[in-house]
């Protein structure tokens, strides 16, 4: 499972580098793709909140946030490291994390190689394999959850 | 990028998640494998639609089918962390092909 490679992705864009770092960041919204979000109701825009720790999300145009993950390293105009929260359930879990690794190579003044690389794709494996693992084992989570619902229920009669 | 193939199994797991009962489907399958009896439960759709979403899905790659005595039970394709990865694969192509057109409208802007 580990042997899973990262996708790789990258781009010369004509720009410089602090340009294409804020188009990347501040300027998200104008280039996030709006078809494939995660959210219940159409996408009306996508923030990456500057510096470490901001968050990552989209509002939905019925005014609910999803969450896409955080910024973990903020080094304009060089690196951007982010983490991606978003698992194979298409649900936002702050405990799954996957990193996308942006790095800005200056080429010349107007001229800028973005290099993109989303790694640790391997935790969707794990996580598939957890999910069956803990559905499939006897005595797992879900009997834990019913068990839960049987006191829970047995306490209010 | 691989081969075509490759390259259309891609487009397929991408267009297979663009549906949004499908990805309601998906997203259940998911989260606990299940048969489609119970897939069909709590959602809007008919059990023969719900059958062909989950065709589609197993043709793109995302679930797989198991025989658990009498039931076929649905659940996430061991292959599914690569069907994830090549739809990342091409989420990001397509992300970036759009940045770099913003950047460079944006410098001519400038």
């Amino acid at each position: 499972m580990s042997s899973i490679e990262p996708v790789r992705k990258e781009v010369v864009v004509n720009v410089s580098a602090e340009r294409a770092f804020r188009v990347f960041t501040e300027g998200v919204d104008g280039w996030w793709p709006r078809k494939h979000h995660i959210g219940t109701s159409p996408l009306k825009r996508t923030i990456i909140e500057p510096g470490v720790g901001g968050r990552w999300y989209s509002v939905c145009e019925d005014g609910t946030e999803c969450d896409v993950g955080r910024v973990v390293l903020w080094e304009p105009p060089t690196k951007l490291l982010l983490s991606w929260q978003i698992t194979a359930a298409w649900q936002y879990d702050p405990s799954f994390r996957t990193d996308v690794v942006v790095d800005f190579v200056a080429l010349g003044p107007k001229s800028t190689r973005v290099t993109l690389e989303h790694r640790d794709l391997h935790r969707y494996g794990v996580a598939a394999e957890e999910i069956r693992g803990m559905v499939n084992q006897p005595g797992g989570w879900l009997l834990c959850l019913e068990e839960f619902a049987r006191v829970a229920e047995t306490e209010v009669s | 990028m691989a081969n075509s193939r490759a390259a259309s199994r891609n487009l397929d797991g991408f267009a297979a998640l663009s549906d949004p009962t499908r990805r309601l489907v998906f997203e259940r399958i998911a989260r606990r494998p299940q048969p489609v009896g119970r897939l069909a439960e709590g959602l809007a759709v008919t059990r023969p639609a719900v059958s062909q979403h989950l065709k589609v899905l197993k043709d793109a790659g995302l679930v797989a089918v198991e025989a658990r005595g009498t039931l076929r039970v649905y659940r996430l394709d061991p292959k599914g962390v690569e069907a994830m990865k090549n739809y990342l694969d091409r989420f990001w192509d397509e992300a970036l092909s759009a940045f770099k057109e913003v950047a460079e409208a944006e410098e001519n802007e400038a």
